[in-house]
Order: C-alpha cells, then structure tokens, then sequence
C-alpha cells in the first residue's frame, strides 16, 4: 500500500472534519486556563487547509503538507499557528522526493509533527502544553517500531501515548504560554493545545489504520 | 445564552472592523496591496526614518491600529481576536515602512507573537532589511519583578509605542529608538482589576464565571484569569491596592516626574475611571512626584470586560521631550 497526495489530502479533510466537531469543547478547556478561542484557531486552521489543498491539488505527499504549513499559519497566527505550520514543514520534509510513501513509514508523520512543534516552541515535558501529547506519541510510534511491531500496533501505541499525555496535562502547572501566568491555579484543567494535539493524533492515526 | 453583541458575523467580526476603521480614518491610514490585515500611515514612513511596526491580536481597540500614524507607529500587523497576526501581514507592513534605517518591531511579550514575529524578521533578514525587536513587559501582576522579561505587555504599550515614535520621527538612529523603547518600557508599570469577564465575538460565551461581588487583580487583557481573586472594593481601597504594587517598583523621588495612563478595560465608564484617577493623583501628590501628563479613557481594552489597569511612567528629560512630541494617529492626538 502506498499513500499519495491524495490520500494525504483526505488524511487533512478527515482532520479538519474532526476538529469542527470538537470546536466549543476546546474553547471550553480553553476558557478554563486561557482565553477560550482554542477551538476557534483550529477549526480555522484546518478549514483553510482544506479549502487551500482543494484549490491547488498539490502532486506530491511534501507538497500536501507544506500547502497545509503556509494556509494554517496565515490563517490561524497566534501560537499554534507557527507550531503546527512548523510541524507540517518538518512532515513534508520527511518525504521529500517521494511520489508516494509506504504505510508503514507513514507513521514517521507523528515524529516528524512532533519534531517541529519542540523546536519551534522550545516547551519540555511537563510544562502542560501540546508537546506532553506529540512527544508520548512520537516515542511511542518510535519504540513500537523499533520493537518490529505490526503497523495497527504502532498506531494503536501512538493513539494511546497521545491521549494519556493529554490526560497527565491535567496534572501539571503550566510553565510555558499564557497559561503559565497562572501558576498553580492552572492545575486540575487539561491544557487545550495538548486535548486537539491528541485529536490530531488520533485522526492520523484512524485514517492510516483505515488505509 | 449567547453574549450580546452589535455585530453581523463573529467569523467576520474583524475584516468589518478593519473596514470601518478605513472608512473612518482614510486620510490618516492605509493598507499595505492585498492585505487588509497589514495598515500603513500614509503620512508616516519616509526615506532614512526607522520604521515601527506594532502589532498584535485585535479586540485591544485603539491598541495597535489606533496608534498609527506619523509621529507613532508607521504600521500595525493584525490579527484575530486575542490572536497574534501571521508572518504575512507583519513582512507586508516591514516592507511597507522599510526607509534604509532599520525597522524596529514594538509588541506585547506573548508566546504567539513572539513566535510569529521572529518568523517575520528572520524572513525579512533573508531581504536584506534589518529588523530589531522591543517587547513591552508592563504587567507588574504577570511575573515577579526578578522575572520582569516574562511579564506581559498591556496598556503600557500606549507608552512605548508613543515615545519610540516620536524617536523615530525626530530621525533617531535604529540604536537610539531601541534605547528609547527600552528605556521606556524599563520604567513603564500597569496594574489592572477587572470586575466582569469578556465574550469572543465568534463563541459569544463569557470566558470565566466571576461574582457579583467580585473583582480579580492582574487579569491580563485577553482575558485570561488574574492573579489573585479578592471582594470588590471601594475605588479608593482598588486604586491603593494597584498603586501600592506600583509604588514597590517603581523607583520615582519626591520631584521626579510621572505620566499617568488611567485604562478601562472595555465597558467600564469615564465617571468611575475620573473616580480612580482623582485617588491616583492624590497618592502621587502625597510622595511630591509631579504629574506631567494623564490620559483617562479607553486605550488598551479587553473587548467588553469590564474594569480598569493603572499605568505609571517615570519619566526624565529626554523621555519627557518623547511624551511631548507631537503625533498625528487615527484614534490618537498629540498637538
């Protein structure tokens, strides 16, 4: 099975469908510790992705996802605009020159994401933002892979480290973000970035399973 | 049960804005092409001048787009609601004001604009226009004073953007207008209380539950939660409370001069913002520190929150002779 920039461009459909679905309850999460617009940046981001891939029809899976980096990060600003436009430059990158990818390295999407979103935001484990949701997940889709797991294991594992990271934010105090301003009293809430990061995960994740 | 608001589309609520604002204020600002979202002075940027670009997420009304226009701001990046603009807007406006002196970047220290600002610069280095970078960190409430570069930019932008502007329209060199916004922010201090919470246009919810009986010290002005929760007080218990957080940094003698920036936060009326500043001016007087300057209305707002943020500037000759330098902006007047 290999992926085109078709399938990939169904992968961003299949997303943005997903993330218009669970706009107000990100706002929600967000209302709790930030400024309750979470909801609202994502379903704009994705929704331009969408309307920009539908428009320009990209021929190769790095042109799908730089398409995605450039119409999310002019659509959206804010914070997760430069971390996720920086994340879909460094997924693109990971097949550059290909004309399709094998499904079983498609997974590397996840790293890749998960690479990108750490350098341009620099936030560790722990500091209750969307990277406690990538990295589990990338270490998961890499330990999985290097212990020669079936590709629906490796997803599985991937899907699983993504939501128990978003989960954990809940317990954390947030040190990096707006957020950060509150210090203790941002305990109790899941960090919103981290919720629509496992979301992300999750949606990858069901429609490589799928494919 | 959705917030009341006078508006046609929350998805649209900005581009209407931004329209109207141009309807209003078309001889004073521009768009940079295409991009309605990148506002030029049209009397502003000129050959040999440092160009200041401003910029933020809207619903700050007048703060950034208010402050364009010669003498302040030569250009102002738009964003969403509450959201910092993408690079694109921020290049278009760097491009627009770039006259050969540099461009000097004036923003609030937010994660997101930090983050789309540096994108735009390091993308403008690859053009060959050189850009440097002030963030505004006024918020005493936002971080202790030993971790004054964490703390956040809020109405004391009014401050730093307006003595930056008039260095740079008095020529100064890109080394001395990054001195002058330094310098000013260094010494620029804002305490806000608010007593309601803020709807986004697009969600029309309240962002946080708040009392009736309540106000909340250190609310940032997108609303996030404050610092601390407390029982509303008199005008004169809020005022001495936010003046004392000021006074323990602010580093201002007997005969030294201050410019005073009283803030409503959205809805909160000029009655109960003369009320606060009767009490600041009061509180001044009594350590002999000499009001220059005071502005009273709304110049940095949290959509409709309701409540108000105190800002000192302890000012000196040189920051004085910026303060009083005439400017010519859409939402803002110095004669």
């Amino acid at each position: 099975m290999q992926l085109t920039a078709k399938d990939f461009t169904a992968m961003f459909r299949q997303i943005a469908t997903r993330i218009e679905g669970e706009r107000n309850h990100l706002c929600e999460l967000d209302g709790h510790i930030g400024d309750a617009d979470h909801g609202i940046a994502m379903e704009q981001g994705f929704g331009a992705i969408v309307k920009a891939l539908d428009t320009s029809e990209p021929a190769t899976p790095t042109d799908v996802f730089n398409t995605a980096a450039k119409s999310f990060l002019n659509a959206v600003g804010a914070s997760s605009g430069p971390l996720y436009a920086t994340a879909f430059l460094r997924a693109g990158a990971a097949f550059k020159g290909k004309e399709t990818v094998a499904i079983d390295e498609a997974p590397s999407v996840i790293e890749a994401m998960a690479r990108g979103v750490a350098e341009r935001g620099k936030a560790e484990l722990g500091d209750k933002t969307m990277i406690d949701a990538w990295k589990p997940a990338a270490i998961a889709v890499e330990q999985a892979r290097e212990a020669g797991k079936p590709l629906s294991e490796v997803l599985a594992a991937a899907r699983k480290a993504a939501e128990e990271g978003a989960e954990a934010t809940k317990t954390m105090v947030a040190s990096k973000g707006r957020s950060s301003r509150l210090g203790e009293r941002s305990l109790g809430h899941m960090d919103p970035g981290a919720a629509s990061a496992a979301i992300i995960v999750g949606e990858i994740c069901d429609f490589l399973a799928r494919s | 049960m959705q917030t009341k608001k006078i508006i046609n589309d929350g998805a649209k609520a900005v581009d209407e804005m931004v329209d109207g604002i141009l309807a209003a204020h078309g001889d004073i600002l521009t768009y940079v092409e295409d991009n309605p979202r990148a506002i030029v002075a049209k009397n502003g940027p000129r050959q040999g001048k440092v160009g200041i670009v401003v910029g933020g997420g809207s619903g700050h009304e007048p703060t950034f787009v208010g402050f364009v226009g010669k003498g302040l701001a030569d250009a102002c990046a738009v964003g969403n609601v509450f959201a910092s603009p993408p690079p694109d807007p921020i290049m278009s406006c760097t491009r627009a004001v770039d006259g050969g002196a540099g461009v000097l970047y004036l923003y609030g220290n937010y994660a997101g604009d930090v983050m789309n600002f540096d994108m735009a610069s390091e993308m403008m280095a690859l053009d060959d226009i050189h850009v440097r970078t002030v963030l505004t960190t006024d918020d005493v409430a936002s971080a202790p004073r030993d971790q004054r570069e964490k703390r956040r930019g809020v109405a004391g932008n009014f401050f730093v953007f307006k003595l930056t502007g008039a260095a740079a329209d008095k020529m100064m060199s890109i080394d001395e207008c990054e001195r002058i916004a330094r310098k000013t922010n260094d010494r620029t201090f804002t305490v806000g209380v608010a007593t309601s919470a803020c709807s986004l246009p697009q969600t029309r919810k309240w962002n946080f539950e708040m009392g009736d009986d309540e106000m909340e010290v250190g609310m940032g002005i997108h609303g996030e939660p404050g610092i601390v929760r407390e029982k509303l007080g008199t005008a004169d218990e809020i005022v001495d409370n936010i003046m004392d957080r000021i006074f323990a940094e602010l580093e201002a003698k007997s005969g030294d001069k201050v410019a005073v920036l009283v803030n409503s936060l959205g809805s909160t009326p000029l009655m109960e913002l003369y009320i606060i500043n009767r009490r600041v001016s009061q509180r001044l007087a009594e350590k002999g520190i000499e009001t220059h300057k005071t502005w009273v209305g709304t110049y940095c707002s949290s959509l409709e929150m309701a409540g108000a943020s105190i800002t000192i500037l302890h000012l000196d000759d040189e920051l004085t002779e910026m303060l009083d330098h005439p400017c010519d902006c859409a939402m803002f007047q110095v004669k």
